[in-house]
């Protein structure tokens, strides 16, 4: 006995509701985007600098003994959070942990080292037992490069790929494919600014990873669609895009559900340092995955394709007219 | 009946035996690193000569230790061009004394000379006999340029200062400098396989693993260790007091309160010795002893014999260590350094000396330490969370697509193997992201699996023979795959090139990752269905 997520034979029409599924998505995009300008990203100390402690202690502490203790020190601004992983008795992680962020001073270039290296002694001698796990620092100078790098790099990365689909397909396949990784990298930084979770390098990378999940999903839908251009030469592009969606559906939820599952495994067991990446991550492949299906597809409906893919000759593939259904539509609302 | 030729199915398989063979090391990381170490140090190994012994680099993140981004401040050498050439310039003004008169110095910016000169008449000829000093530049971008420019300002001014081409020259030799040092500063205190590169025009990466804080490493390399026996023109308790120009005003590091005025120009520098160890004075406290080489000494002993009864200051890191009156001449060019030491000191001392000064200070713009113990929680971690993905991934596919999952299982883990296999070989960095890399490449790479078998049910259920389908399944899904990959692909090479540390590592798993699950996809699978098919010739085939 097969699992079987999908039926063998699918004819859901993904258009019936384009409206709707049109409209949530600008809706997420804008509320991403109000969020990003309201709330902000939390960033973390590669974007902004400033020094990050992490520590680990044999028994419990409060993080106001710790606030208390930075308040002595008299470090300037600080923040204490504690880290609770569900997963530590099963993966042995440290189990009473807290991270320790130090801010830089204003557009100091090097590191705060005397700083951290006084939290850090005063640490050792108050709490007994207390291992420091880690510690970072970023200054000024880096911090500023980072976000140039980062920001670059996903504009690159957006650049490279629309120029890639454009050479592969149509120029309308290129735009549907970077409005659907658009949307999916702007959600993105809405749920990280909604939630408030550290947004880091790690996160860049995982934008760009989604970046490159995203247009996996987008690209064998396309691929599809293409193949199917030169087959029904008389279909509406509309039928033609659901027929497409339907036929590779049973794929698409099969890829999210095995790379989901990959991910959910390294959320709950993959420790608290990659805890905000595979988060990004598990993000971007649903909402990939949608977009790939909501997003792209419309727009390229909107955008109407050259129907005449007359490279391949009218010999090979002949045109044996729509399958089943038809065109009972006779004009494509572009 | 399925096309698969035999140099092929030979080729596949001894790529798949090449990488378990490859990977197998890593199963056994503990020992095969005990045995590297081992023959690394000259001696017997215990892992067999005869298997590969490559290993993956377990990244500072998995393994702990210090990663530090240091700026050379290049400015600062700027300077000691100007106080070599001072001596010069008044040489050359003073043939001249007739025209120009006298020579005076002015203080001005830092890595500056500006010069007075007495008879203003005389401005262009002294500037025409400085001139003269110029050496032209010989490096590419350099050419028809020299290294100093001396211009006019005002009647009897004459400012010096080094050109550009002659600063970028300038600044290229002195990252190299610093680098070469720091590097020599880590190896003489034994740390095992430390990073030290160059990193942009100015910057310098040290990665040190198995450290337990930054501050070890930059108690090491954090300090210039710039020694200089300097003479005392007068000492003062006044912090403020003006030192004149070329002199320069140094704290004295055991007598609180006191500063000496000593002469910019050191009488000797660090760069003259040849040894330095940590020993104890008469007294039993901690010192340092040096000696300098020939010219050193005899620079040192000329002096001694010409200023005896003066004071003359050991500066270390612009700070007096001690400013002993010369009783007498010394020659031989030895002698110890004392001062409030503890052991540790003289011992970090006597490295620094010995590796040499370096030339500029270096300033720390980022710095990274992961503890031992978390290093350990996130490989532990790494790997269950790895494991658990695995199984999960393979137990869905089987279910989903019976024996056909299983030759989609049988690749994976020929995958997986292949990614180790490459990686151990290209030497690469494996960081706790590069870790959900190929967690994400166990979850991807099955996709070009489902888009083939996907595509043999269409073809089966359009109704065409099993052997038609499997060939049509793999030729139309062929493009999806390769098109899919690409783009993964090209974000990967984004993230390389950007990316820095844990980042890049990722980077470097997702894109060996992709090349990997391609290959497996198109050729294990395909192999084995193939030969599966051939061996049962089956009627009907369910996908």
């Amino acid at each position: 006995m097969r699992l079987k997520l999908v039926p063998e034979t699918t004819n859901l029409n993904f258009f019936k509701f384009q409206t709707i599924t049109f409209g949530v998505s600008t809706l997420a995009v804008i509320a991403s985007i109000v969020l990003f300008a309201v709330v902000g990203l939390n960033y973390g100390i590669d974007f902004r600098g400033g020094s990050v402690i992490m520590t680990e202690t044999p028994m419990p502490v409060a993080t106001q003994e710790y606030r208390d203790l930075l308040n002595e020190l008299e470090v300037g601004d600080a923040t204490v959070s504690e880290i609770t992983d569900p997963a530590a008795e099963l993966t042995g992680a440290a189990q009473n942990s807290a991270l320790i962020r130090i801010e830089q001073q204003d557009g100091e270039a090097a590191i705060q080292n005397e700083t951290v290296q006084m939290v850090v002694n005063a640490l050792q001698e108050r709490f007994d037992g207390l291992t420091i796990l880690s510690t970072e620092s970023v200054g000024a100078k880096v911090s500023g490069e980072l976000v140039q790098a980062g920001i670059l790099a996903v504009a690159l990365a957006v650049a490279a790929v629309l120029f890639y689909i454009w050479l592969r397909f149509e120029w309308q396949f290129a735009l549907g494919a970077v409005a659907a990784l658009v949307h999916d990298v702007i959600l993105t930084i809405g749920v990280f600014s909604l939630v408030g979770l550290q947004f880091n390098l790690a996160i860049i990378a995982a934008i760009l990873t989604i970046v490159g999940y995203s247009l996996n999903d987008t690209v064998v839908v396309f691929d599809r669609v293409r193949e199917n251009l030169r087959r029904y030469k008389q279909m509406t592009l509309k039928d033609l895009l659901n027929l497409s969606l339907n036929e590779t559906l049973s794929r698409t939820v099969m890829t999210s559900l095995t790379t989901l599952i990959a991910l959910i495994a390294l959320y709950v067991l993959g420790g608290e340092v990659i805890r905000g990446f595979t988060f990004a991550m598990i993000w971007g492949v649903v909402v990939g995955t949608y977009s790939s299906v909501f997003v792209a597809s419309p727009i390229l409906l909107r955008l109407d394709v050259k129907r005449d893919w007359s490279k391949d000759g009218d010999g090979e593939g002949p045109a044996k007219g729509p399958r089943k259904g038809g065109s009972k539509f006779a004009h494509i609302d572009a | 009946m399925l096309g698969y030729p035999l140099w092929k199915k030979i080729g596949v398989v001894l790529v798949c035996l090449a990488a378990i063979l490859f990977s197998a090391p890593n199963l056994f990381y503990a020992q095969v690193e005990a045995s590297n170490d081992a023959i690394a140090a000259g001696q017997e190994g215990d892992w067999p000569s005869y298997l590969p012994s490559d290993l993956v680099n377990l990244g500072l993140d998995l393994r702990g230790g210090a990663h530090l981004l240091a700026e050379v401040q290049v400015a600062d050498v700027y300077q000691d061009r100007m106080d070599g050439i001072w001596p010069e310039a008044l040489r050359v003004l003073r043939e001249q004394r007739d025209v120009v008169g006298t020579v005076r110095q002015v203080e001005t910016e830092t890595g500056e000379l500006l010069l007075r000169i007495g008879d203003i008449s005389g401005q262009s000829a002294a500037i025409a006999a400085l001139r003269e000093l110029a050496q032209p530049l010989t490096t590419v971008t350099g050419i028809g340029s020299t290294d100093i420019e001396v211009t006019s300002e005002g009647t009897d001014l004459i400012r010096i200062r080094l050109s550009e081409a002659e600063k970028s020259a300038t600044d290229d030799r002195t990252v190299a400098q610093s680098v070469e040092i720091v590097r020599r500063r880590i190896d003489e205190s034994g740390t095992r396989e430390p990073t030290i590169q160059r990193q942009g025009s100015d910057r310098i990466l040290i990665q040190v693993p198995g450290v337990g804080s930054a501050q070890e490493v930059l108690d090491l390399i954090g300090t210039t260790a710039k020694l200089g026996f300097h003479h005392v023109v007068s000492a003062t308790t006044d912090e403020n007091a003006r030192a004149g120009a070329g002199n320069l005003l140094l704290p004295s590091v055991d007598e609180v309160g006191t500063y000496y005025i000593v002469e910019r120009r050191a009488i000797v520098s660090g760069d003259q010795l040849v040894d330095a160890q940590s020993t104890f004075d008469q007294n039993n406290n901690a010192a340092v002893s040096f000696r300098f080489n020939a010219q050193g000494a005899r620079i040192f002993g000329d002096h001694t014999a010409d200023n005896i009864g003066n004071l003359f200051a050991i500066v270390l890191d612009n700070e007096v260590v001690s400013a002993p009156r010369i009783q007498s001449y010394i020659p031989g060019g030895s002698g110890i350094i004392t001062g409030r030491f503890s052991t540790e000191e003289t011992t970090n001392l006597s490295i620094l000396l010995r590796a040499g000064a370096l030339p500029a200070e270096l300033v720390v713009l980022e710095q990274r330490t992961i503890g031992p113990e978390l290093g350990a929680d996130s490989i532990e971690a790494g790997r269950l969370a790895t494991m658990v993905a695995f199984a999960a991934v393979l137990v869905f596919m089987a279910l989903s697509y019976g024996l056909f999952g299983v030759f989609a299982n049988v690749a994976l883990i020929l995958n997986v193997a292949m990614i180790f296999s490459i990686l151990s070989i290209l030497g690469a960095t494996l960081t706790l992201p590069g870790i959900a890399g190929i967690v994400l490449t166990v979850g991807m790479a099955v996709d070009a699996n489902v888009l083939i078998f996907e595509r043999i049910r269409e073809e089966l259920k359009a109704g065409r023979g099993a052997a038609r389908s499997i060939q049509l399944g793999y030729d139309k899904a062929f493009t999806a795959i390769i098109d899919a990959n690409i783009t993964t692909f090209i974000a990967a090479v984004i993230l390389f090139a950007i990316g820095s540390g844990p980042v890049r590592g990722f980077a470097v798993t997702l894109g060996v990752g992709i090349i990997t699950s391609v290959f497996a996809a198109l050729l294990i699978t395909r192999l084995l269905i193939v030969t599966w098919f051939d061996l049962r010739r089956p009627k009907t085939i369910e996908v």
